[in-house]
């Protein structure tokens, strides 16, 4: 048990995490990150989601007929989209309306889909749970990371706090969207790299438990 | 974020193609456009099926959100109904076209389930409800943002179709220079910009 976990922990934070790895819910991941304060509301948002709507459907696994389970996946985490979606209206008003249109689009968030085919719908409740949550966490972590760099090269802040000491000149182009793009191909470029050599180091001390979620369909 | 509803359907029929077009400055239907651009052809035809549903579908809930929702009192439960009435919608395009324009269906048939769960169909619905966009205007910006993503994929695919053959840094091969690429796009349509403002 204790292994799984740590397995489960170590793949979606590290090897397969689901933002520079897989290449799933860039969309959120690009639009928000030009503050700090707005990447962390989002990232705990779909950890929130993940980790719930991964349980939900592990609970439910043997009672969903196979041929609408997509139908009623998108629906349970419609269901908890919502419940984030008021959550952060009614005490995050300013983040809110920052945010728009992308707490909705938590729904339709390859990464939650992604979570309920490949791992709950064959794996039991806790350990499901646990798989969405760190799924959350790693896209939480990069996404931080990136909005760090956007911030604190854009505005000269940190969450929001003035670091800019030396007075250097904010670069504009980090708070519009070309940046996003350069800034996730070079975090894509270091995982691929990173992951190359760790493959080629211990190519056979590694064997694959978990199947490989289909990255191209969603 | 709220519009004022004089701006004209045609100001944001352009703006929605090239100054805010929903790939490269709203990020919306990444995941396809990144997964579905290494071929001009395939590209292509997701593009229009990507830009015949967001159109049908705008439409169909613009009169839900209106004349169901609302009066309802049901917003909180927007997206729950937004999602149901795109899937539906997705599904009768598909059968009626199965039954009625066969060559059509053969070309983009294969595409259309993979839009439902595309985030700028959901994107474009939400962003008519946020703007408060009337009808004319919403039908005008889901025809223009169906535009702009079918360019922007097109443009992509034909880029990478020309570098395919090219060799890259090891690890840059793929997703990496598929950003770049499109990072590259982006900045190029950052020079429309002086020609209109709507948000």
């Amino acid at each position: 048990m204790i292994e799984d976990i740590k397995k489960v922990i170590y793949r979606n934070l590290l090897k397969e995490n689901q933002v520079v790895r897989q290449i799933l819910g860039i969309c959120s991941s690009l639009a928000v990150t030009n503050l700090m304060k707005n990447s962390l509301v989002m990232g705990l948002g779909l950890t929130f989601v993940t980790s719930l709507s991964s349980f939900t459907i592990s609970t439910l696994r043997n009672y969903i007929p196979h041929r609408i389970r997509m139908l009623v996946q998108t629906l349970i985490i419609a269901s908890y989209v919502i419940f984030v979606d008021i959550f952060i209206r009614a005490n995050m008003p300013d983040i809110s309306k920052a945010l728009g249109p992308y707490v909705g689009l938590i729904i339709t968030n390859c990464i939650i889909m992604g979570r309920a085919e490949a791992f709950a719908q064959k794996n039991t409740p806790f350990i499901s749970m646990l798989d969405g949550f760190f799924a959350g966490i790693g896209y939480t972590s990069v996404l931080l990371i990136i909005s760090f760099v956007r911030e604190l090269l854009g505005f000269g802040t940190v969450f929001g706090a003035n670091v800019n000491f030396i007075g250097f000149d904010t670069w504009t182009i980090m708070v519009m969207p070309p940046a996003a793009f350069f800034i996730i191909a070079v975090m894509v470029w270091i995982g691929a790299n990173i992951m190359n050599k760790r493959t080629a180091k211990n190519a056979n001390a590694e064997i694959k438990t978990f199947p490989k979620q289909q990255s191209a369909s969603i | 974020m709220n519009q004022s509803p004089a701006i004209s359907p045609l100001i944001i029929f352009f703006a929605s193609i090239l100054t805010s077009n929903m790939i490269l400055s709203n990020f919306l239907g990444m995941c396809s456009y990144i997964s579905v651009s290494s071929e001009y052809k395939t590209s292509s035809g997701l593009g229009k099926a990507v830009a015949l549903v967001m159109l049908v579908t705008t439409a169909v809930n613009y009169f839900v959100y209106h004349y169901i929702i609302i009066p309802l009192g049901l917003d909180y439960l927007r997206f729950i109904i937004f999602i149901i009435v795109i899937a539906a919608t997705v599904q009768i395009i598909e059968m009626f076209m199965d039954r009625y324009l066969e060559d059509l269906h053969s070309k983009l048939g294969i595409f259309l389930p993979l839009i439902t769960v595309n985030c700028a169909i959901l994107g474009i619905n939400l962003f008519m409800v946020i703007r408060q966009y009337d009808f004319i205007q919403s039908i005008f910006f889901a025809a223009g943002s169906g535009l702009g993503w079918w360019l922007a994929i097109n443009v992509l695919a034909a880029i990478r179709e020309k570098i395919s053959k090219n060799k890259l840094p090891q690890g840059l091969d793929g997703p990496a220079i598929t950003f770049i690429i499109t990072g590259i796009m982006a900045l190029a349509f950052i020079g429309f910009s002086g020609i209109f403002t709507v948000q």
